[in-house]
């Protein structure tokens, strides 16, 4: 900062000698010229000085020549005051504007401030070493100690902690790991010091991963920020064109017209010349934009996507993994003769030796530990369920089609379409059955409403299961349409017809688990992937990643979008209203240059200062 | 290949959009983004024209920032 004191130092002085000038006022014009002209060239040498380098350079439009032009153009048509004064309040406003810059800089490298600075790696004569995480090769041991982040992707070997995934996730919620769990590089260790092995180079890693997609977003640009550019390479020109013919043709045209007063308005056109607010606010806006969502567990690959999300029309969804967990449970038990405690015990037992999901789903739904050595005779039957001897009696577990094998009378469920139905029968009589579904995620039914209120008119979703099952998800949810029965390429012609069905502004945004959708996330408009910590897949194939497993996470993603849009209308209308006045004024001989100076770095840093709002979006809990 | 450098000492925004515009147009060139806020330029471009690029991309942010430092990241 020692070039801004200097800056500062050089500008006061400057300022103290223009302010002798005015309350002095000697009435000796050349003692009157001599003040001003010092104190001109002590606050505006250098931008003098860049002026004239840079035309040796051949930029002619550049910002030092405008204001140099303007201000000597002011001492030339004898109006001293305002030479200085415009030449101090740009330079005070340019220092300003730097300041401005450089605080949302700093918030910016805050935000993305998640990357390991080191790794404690253990050699193999068991010392331990700080390096650099980049230096590590996959295979290396690591240690990573409480209070410390996680270097790099890595499986725990030993000890147990809880990580805080918040900086990747937005998740304030810590989770607990234990030898075999992985790791993933920018969380932070909290109590425990875990030793794990390297399963991904610092390159690979998830948080290099994730800054290098944060800050590669920049450079797909939104429609708002391509039309800033273009609008700025017309403008300055365009700006100093009329600048001339209104110092030159009016008094020419027109009798009485003296030149001062022509000569006059033009500089104040020159003043304004600069696109600078504009230029440098609204990649602000979604640079904050896109940082403060990562913060929150969403990673926009683009500005331009986080423009579009602001028109999302329809939003459609993927049912399994996205609104509902997409792992089997047990939804109901209905026993026949026996307790509901003493048929989950006993189907445990029976489908213990099975790593069948649904098998899975039972013995996780028994509450006691699963004893092996009861077990015996098993026995699969393919299609239809499984057989086993537990503690000497014969269990028999599947569907209808095995009850009707073994010839046992059963109570069939009238929900068995919601689902997968478990029929069990104990010494060859009916036992009971039990009912397997997927189950809702929590934040499902808050995901759509809140999805209504932040302004989306359809919600769909598509599933590849039964009508039954899907119509019943959607029901619960508040969902406005359900396609059920699909296959992948099914999706994708759907998703088509609900495109043409849109309005034509309106965006249609699909969200799902980025496994096996990657053809329909890449139809929409916006593809959304869920789940993405940890698979690389989802982050690869979407246009946004949400990195937990919330729904609602969407419209959280929804409402940053229609900040920053909003954000970026206001400066837009800021800044062109601001200048399209005092330019107007100025042409017709109302405004002073000192309107002009506001117009040009005020409004410049009013923006800078409205966009850094967005930089202070709360975690939200 | 794709390179980042970082420009240190970036100040000025239309600058800044300037310099981006003008190395895309560099020989061998694909795309080039300025990301003001993180002051750094990304330049994917022909290898066997990288060294030539880098160069020119010196020249160019010289003539628009004389005050800004290039390095490569």
């Amino acid at each position: 900062m020692a070039r801004h004191r200097k800056h500062i130092i050089k500008i006061t002085s400057g300022a103290v000698i223009y302010a002798l000038g005015i309350i002095w006022h000697p009435d000796n014009f050349y003692i009157s010229l001599a003040i001003f002209l010092s104190a001109y060239i002590i606050i505006g040498g250098d931008v003098l000085f860049r002026a004239i380098r840079n035309i040796f350079r051949g930029e002619v439009f550049d910002e030092n020549f405008l204001m140099s032009i303007a201000t000597i153009g002011a001492f030339a048509i004898g109006e001293y005051t305002e030479g200085v004064a415009v030449m101090l309040f740009y330079q005070i406003g340019d220092l300003l504007q730097s300041y401005a810059v450089n605080k949302s800089r700093k918030s910016i490298a805050a935000l993305m401030d998640i990357r390991p600075d080191y790794a404690n790696v253990r050699r193999d004569t068991g010392d331990i070493e700080r390096v650099d995480p980049d230096s590590l090769a996959v295979g290396d041991i690591i240690v990573i100690k409480p209070g410390e982040r996680i270097p790099l992707d890595s499986t725990v070997i030993e000890g147990t902690s809880a990580i805080d995934t918040s900086a990747l996730t937005g998740e304030s919620l810590p989770r607990d790991v234990g030898a075999g769990d992985e790791l993933l590089s920018g969380c932070i260790n909290i109590n425990g010091v875990i030793t794990a092995r390297v399963t991904k180079e610092f390159g690979e890693s998830t948080v290099n991963r994730i800054l290098d997609l944060v800050e590669n977003a920049s450079s797909k640009k939104s429609n708002s920020e391509n039309f800033i550019t273009k609008f700025a390479r017309y403008y300055t020109p365009a700006v100093v064109i009329t600048a001339v013919l209104l110092a030159v043709l009016p008094p020419i045209l027109i009798a009485g017209e003296s030149f001062t007063e022509w000569i006059y308005r033009a500089l104040i056109f020159l003043v304004i010349s600069c696109p600078c607010a504009l230029v440098i606010s609204i990649p602000l806006s979604f640079f904050g934009g896109i940082g403060g969502a990562s913060r929150q567990g969403i990673l926009v690959k683009g500005s331009n996507y986080l423009e579009a999300l602001a028109s999302a029309e329809t939003i459609v969804f993927d049912k399994t993994g996205t609104l509902t967990k997409g792992e089997f449970n047990v939804t109901s038990v209905t026993p026949h003769g026996i307790t509901e405690d003493e048929l989950l015990e006993l189907v445990a037992h029976a489908e213990g030796y099975s790593s069948h999901p649904i098998s899975q789903s039972l013995v996780k739904a028994y509450s006691g530990q699963i004893d092996l050595s009861r077990v015996s005779d098993v026995e699969s039957i393919p299609g239809r369920g499984i057989m086993a001897r537990v503690d000497g009696k014969q269990i028999a577990a599947g569907n209808a089609g095995l009850m009707e094998m073994l010839g046992i009378s059963y109570h069939a469920r009238t929900d068995g379409n919601l689902g997968t139905v478990v029929y069990v029968a104990v010494d060859m009589a009916f036992a009971g059955s039990i009912l397997i579904s997927d189950e809702i995620k929590q934040d499902a039914k808050k995901a759509i409403s809140e999805l209504r209120g932040a302004g989306v008119r359809k919600t769909v979703m598509l599933t590849g299961d039964t009508d039954v099952i899907g119509g019943r998800v959607a029901g619960e949810l508040g969902i406005d349409k359900v396609y059920a029965g699909l296959l992948p390429d099914g999706k994708v012609a759907r998703l088509e017809e609900l495109i043409k069905e849109k309005s034509p502004r309106g965006k249609l945004v699909f969200i799902g688990d980025g496994i096996n959708d990657a053809p329909v996330l890449a139809r929409a408009d916006i593809g959304i992937a869920m789940g993405g910590l940890g698979s690389d897949a989802a982050i690869e194939a979407a246009d946004i990643v949400i990195m937990t497993d919330e729904p609602s996470k969407v419209a959280s993603a929804i409402k940053i979008s229609k900040k920053t849009l909003c954000i970026v209308k206001e400066n837009i209308a800021i800044a062109l209203g601001t200048k399209g006045a005092v330019l107007t004024l100025g042409a017709i001989g109302f405004a002073s240059m000192w309107a002009a100076v506001f117009a040009d770095v005020g409004v410049a840093i009013i923006a800078i200062l409205n966009a850094s709002r967005m930089l202070r979006v709360k975690t939200e809990k | 290949m794709k390179k980042t450098f970082k420009l240190d000492g970036l100040d000025c925004a239309n600058c800044a959009s300037k310099i981006e515009r003008a190395i895309k147009n560099i020989d061998g060139v694909s795309s080039a983004t300025v990301n003001f806020m993180t002051a750094k330029i990304i330049i994917e471009g022909d290898d066997s024209k990288f060294d030539n690029i880098t160069a020119k991309m010196k020249e160019i942010v010289k003539k628009h920032e004389p005050d800004v430092v290039v390095r490569a990241v």
